[in-house]
């Protein structure tokens, strides 16, 4: 009994690390979401969070069914497969109720440069301009018309 | 673009692991290898090293206290690092190496350094007044007893945790080795010596930092300095030196014999923007000087005035030699382009939450650290911790 007795210090520094390790155990159920872990290493109800969210876009679809016209002009064209809310921006509530909410037009001076300003990290065969030797600052569609952007096409309908 | 030549992404053009992600692996670096010299005299019997025994595990402990505030500064949001602890996911390495740094902490540094002083403890305990004695009566954990036997007890589970020790070391400072070298997308990292380059630069690191912190404390204290145990301490730097350098040739002529895509990129880098810090700093005046300087105490029988000397500029000189080759390997592996076309700068902000102020105040905190852990647990062998309050 003695060696027990002689090691009692021992247990009381080993106690602290079980007593440490338990009110770990305690924090962490308190802390760590219930629905950590369901479905991956992130919590489970995020997925239904953020399915609630408003949906901002309407997707091509919705825009195809009014705009026609426009659809026409631009599946022939190089933006054929670029969505119309890429340049629009999320048009829902538009799609939702087009009478009262009506959309910004994009500024072409500043809107194609996102993807056709000259840079060496794009591809080669890509379009690519040095907008102010190009167009010293005028809209594109003076020239271009955006939804078919080759010259042939003609300016801006 | 300013600081920048040739191609960069655009990604790379500001460097993300700052000053302070050089700070981390030096201090834990400085951890294991005191732990290293502690070990020498616990486990390998060394009793030259006894006088610096306890101060190794002192100042262990301080630099580990320190470790992982680089990290948390860098990151911000301090609040959130114990999610690593309470979701650790099994493919960070960072995330395990939270329970290495705890398991270290706690389970080695805290238990050996109790158990080494507890006779102390539970002595000034007794003798101690006022706040000191409440103190020390808690750090005896209701206790006192000092049998011989329960002693006995001590001397061997401190031995066993010291032998545990020294995986753990190696464990603690090979995951910050790990953590640089599987970086596979860096052929400046990217290399399996890493760990071992970084074990070895630790245990370095930390028996010079020791010796010279026992040679200027000594002198602070006006007593005089044991030579014998300074000179073994010397002689195991040296011989540890000599292969950590080793280490480190053998992995640059890996790299040059094995020339891989990256290697004209790297190599004018070396002799470029990592000029200074890499071939001036590192390699001729924090590791060619003091081989030379300990060779020169080994082969030669110098006075002791004159290898105390050496003993503090070659200490002093490994130390910023190791910081400078942290830096290298941080700094260094940021500044080239995955292109390998194109190179940026790094330039140390001032007083920013990652510049040189908070930096040099990160690396002067340990040393406060270990001078309440000395005041509270005085490590002298030649004025025993519990004498020195008695004589108060």
């Amino acid at each position: 009994m003695s060696i027990f007795k002689d090691a009692r210090h021992l247990f009381r520094f080993v106690g602290i690390f079980v007593l440490m390790f338990i009110v770990f155990l305690i924090v962490r159920h308190f802390i760590v979401p219930k629905s950590f872990g369901e479905y991956g290493h992130y919590r489970g109800a995020a997925m239904g969070e953020i399915a609630a969210h408003p949906i901002h876009f309407a997707g091509h679809q919705a825009c195809e069914t009014c705009h026609v016209d426009v659809q026409d002009v631009k599946k022939n064209g190089k933006h054929a497969h670029v969505n119309c809310e890429a340049c629009h921006g999320p048009l829902a509530k538009h799609a939702e109720d087009p009478a009262s909410v009506t959309p910004t037009k994009p500024d072409t001076a500043t809107l194609c440069v996102r993807c056709h300003a000259a840079s060496v990290a794009r591809p080669k065969n890509f379009p690519q301009v040095q907008a102010e030797e190009h167009s010293t600052g005028l809209p594109c569609e003076t020239c271009h018309q955006p939804h078919s952007p080759a010259m042939t096409a003609g300016g801006a309908k | 673009m300013s600081g920048v030549e040739g191609y960069m992404y655009p990604n790379e053009v500001t460097l993300y692991w700052s000053v302070l992600i050089v700070l981390y692996p030096y201090i834990t670096g400085l951890v294991a290898g005191a732990f290293i010299l502690a070990s020498l005299e616990r486990v390998f019997n060394v009793a030259a090293v006894k006088p610096t025994y306890r101060l190794a595990l002192l100042t262990a402990l301080s630099f580990l206290i320190v470790a992982p505030l680089p990290l948390v500064l860098h990151l911000g949001h301090p609040f959130r690092s114990p999610e690593m602890y309470f979701t650790p996911h099994s493919t960070s390495a960072m995330a395990m190496f939270g329970y290495v740094y705890l398991w270290y902490l706690m389970a080695v540094l805290t238990f050996e350094i109790w158990l080494d002083y507890r006779l102390d403890i539970v002595r000034l305990s007794q003798k101690s007044r006022g706040l000191m004695r409440v103190i020390y009566k808690i750090m005896t954990l209701g206790s006192s007893n000092i049998s011989e036997r329960s002693l006995h007890i001590d001397e061997r589970i401190g031995w066993v945790i010291t032998l545990v020790g020294i995986p753990s070391a190696f464990l603690l400072h090979g995951y910050v080795g790990f953590i640089f070298g599987s970086i596979k997308a860096n052929p400046w990292w990217s290399s399996p010596l890493m760990p071992v380059v970084f074990i070895f630069s630790a245990m370095v690191s930390g028996i010079a930092c020791v010796m010279v912190l026992y040679m200027a404390i000594t002198k602070l204290r006006g007593k005089t300095i044991d030579m014998k145990c300074v000179d073994t301490i010397a002689m195991y730097l040296f011989y540890t030196f000599i292969i950590d350098f080793s280490l480190e040739m053998l992995d640059l002529i890996h790299r040059i014999y094995e020339a891989d895509e990256s290697f004209r990129s790297l190599d004018f880098m070396v002799h470029t923007k990592l000029f200074f810090s890499q071939i001036v700093v590192q390699i001729i005046l924090g590791t060619l000087v003091p081989l030379i300087l300990l060779a020169v105490t080994q082969v030669t029988s110098l006075p002791e005035i004159a290898r105390k000397r050496i003993y503090s500029i070659a200490g002093a000189l490994t130390l910023i030699g190791i910081f400078a080759m942290r830096w290298n390997v941080v700094i260094g592996g940021q500044l080239f382009s995955k292109s390998f076309l194109g190179y940026t700068t790094y330039k140390m902000s001032l007083v920013t939450k990652e510049g040189l102020l908070v930096s040099i105040a990160l690396i002067l905190l340990p040393l406060g650290i270990l001078w309440v852990l000395v005041k509270l647990l005085p490590p002298w062998t030649d004025e025993p911790a519990s004498e020195g309050v008695a004589a108060d």
